[in-house]
């Protein structure tokens, strides 16, 4: 579980490959938004073929004196011929400036989306590099790195490289998890599922578009083992975090019914029942509309990550909330504070609500939602107080509105700019 | 104040707009499909493709240009955090 009792030594991970990275298990929080309660790893490797030798990534700044220390252990600076970051976050590339005074000879390859990265993090214009991107190699001999360009794997500029003759797949943050033991390789370590899980809850999960079109590279490769830049080395069954992976990314809702059947979902919350009236009645508009799922859900009666996982999978999403002192109350606020955690943009959404009299919290909704990329094609629908049979109608139109533009159909308008 | 009509092709939805009006300004407020990243032409995520009407917009500044060509835009591309609209234009998201 920590690194007090393992020397600063290199780790033979393959014939060709050794593990030269970093242990912390003292870290609790990562990267602002994930919890560690084990610590984490920066692993960085060193591939030794017969012309050359490449070191894969790097570590966190505050910890590059284990990674040069297990460096020098099994290479010398003047062999290293190149230097790939699959990935340039300052975990992996803290150690990189010094490492590249250390090596001045060695050639850093990056990906095409990391080039703007690169000066920005290291403030540095003067950096030689290569940008590669899939199927470009490099050779040291006897060993090729192949490089698989697998963008958004979590940032514009991830990519990953394969060992192609022992098949190891150095995969930067993908396949990660935080999870610090010196044990270092899955089958001899503690259970690390819910680190795994957790990781990619937090990390990869906005991205699951590009994590199935990184798989659609991985998938054919015969690979022997995994090695990424956090947590263990993947070596027993490594596929089974392949699949895993795609299993995570598969639409669930898909899974059980026909993959073009959209759906809507409403979330409103109600202090005396006039934003309920609304709802319903853009309920039954939408309904009138056909061709989706609504579901209906009061905020009050529910949790947000449940929720989210609805979400995260739905066509339309209605936000129904009263104003409070001014504002949107605290359930939609907790609730639209978590869509960052899926990818919402281009879903249809809009806003609604009564209010007593001032009603900002419509607009603030809107406002959110548009901030989230999200397609807005009406304004929120605002009602003072206890909403009339007219005002009702107004509701039911609005859901025939919002449901025509899902399915497709939306309204075919001229408007004054003055209008919107 | 003179007026131009601005189109968004995947929506079909005609806007009236005051002439000098950035598409920003319009695209969000009717639903279309353009999304917005940075607003301020560095980031790219609101390439919109010029159906009808480029002679009716504004030219692309520098920085834009710059955008546009790391994006390996096409000539019928342009952001519609940056462009003013000057006349009558049909446009929709460009990716």
């Amino acid at each position: 579980m920590n690194g007090q009792h393992m020397k600063n030594e290199a780790i033979a991970v393959t014939n060709k490959v050794h593990w030269i990275g970093a242990l912390d298990p003292t870290m609790r929080t990562f990267d602002v938004i994930l919890k560690t309660p084990n610590g984490t790893t920066y692993n960085a490797y060193l591939v030794r073929g017969s012309e050359g030798v490449a070191v894969i990534d790097t570590v966190k700044a505050e910890r590059a004196d284990q990674f040069f220390t297990r460096l020098e252990a099994v290479a010398r600076y003047h062999e290293i011929t190149a230097i790939v970051l699959n990935h340039l976050e300052p975990d992996h590339s803290g150690a990189l400036p010094e490492l590249m005074r250390r090596a001045p000879q060695a050639k850093l390859y990056i990906s095409d989306a990391a080039q703007l990265m690169l000066k920005a993090l290291l403030n540095n214009n003067d950096i030689d590099y290569i940008p590669v991107t899939t199927n470009d190699s490099i050779s040291l001999g006897d060993c090729t790195l192949r490089f698989l360009n697998t963008p958004y794997l979590h940032w514009p500029d991830t990519q990953c490289t394969y060992l192609v003759e022992e098949g190891v797949l150095f995969s930067g943050d993908v396949f990660g998890c935080h999870y610090c033991d010196e044990l270092l390789f899955n089958d001899r370590v503690g259970d690390f599922r819910f680190s795994f899980e957790y990781y990619y809850n937090h990390i990869m999960r906005p991205f699951k578009a590009y994590v199935l079109s990184a798989l659609e590279l991985i998938e054919p490769l015969p690979i022997q083992l995994i090695a990424p830049t956090h947590g263990p080395i993947l070596r027993d069954h490594p596929q089974h975090y392949v699949q895993h992976y795609r299993e995570l990314s598969t639409p669930h809702l898909h899974l059980e019914r026909d993959r073009d059947t959209k759906s809507m979902i409403i979330f409103y919350i109600s202090s005396y029942g006039n934003t309920m009236h609304m709802a319903e009645a853009i309920r039954d508009g939408a309904a009138e509309v056909g061709g989706f799922r609504i579901s209906l859900y009061d905020l009050e009666g529910g949790e947000v990550e449940p929720f989210i996982d609805l979400v995260e999978e739905a066509d339309a999403i209605l936000l129904g909330s009263p104003t409070i002192n001014g504002d949107a109350v605290k359930p939609v606020w907790d609730l639209l504070s978590s869509f960052s955690k899926i990818n919402v943009k281009g879903k249809v959404a809009g806003a609604f609500g009564s209010y007593g009299w001032t009603g900002e919290a419509v607009r603030m909704i809107d406002d959110r939602l548009r901030g989230l990329k999200m397609r807005v094609p009406l304004s929120g629908l605002r009602i003072k107080l206890i909403p009339s049979a007219d005002e009702l109608q107004d509701c039911h139109r609005f859901g025939q509105d919002i449901g025509n533009f899902l399915i497709g159909k939306p309204r075919a308008r001229e408007i004054d700019m003055s209008q919107l | 104040m003179a007026k131009a009509k601005l189109t968004f092709a995947d929506i079909g939805v005609t806007v009236t707009v005051p002439m000098g009006t950035r598409i920003i300004e319009v695209s969000e407020k009717v639903g279309a499909g353009i999304t917005y990243g940075c607003r301020e032409s560095d980031c790219g995520t609101c390439l919109t493709e010029i159906v009808t009407g480029m002679e009716n917009l504004s030219e692309a500044s520098v920085l834009e240009q710059a955008t546009l060509a790391e994006k390996k835009a096409g000539s019928n591309m342009r952001l519609a955090c940056q462009t003013l609209v000057l006349g009558d234009a049909t446009i929709k998201p460009g990716y």
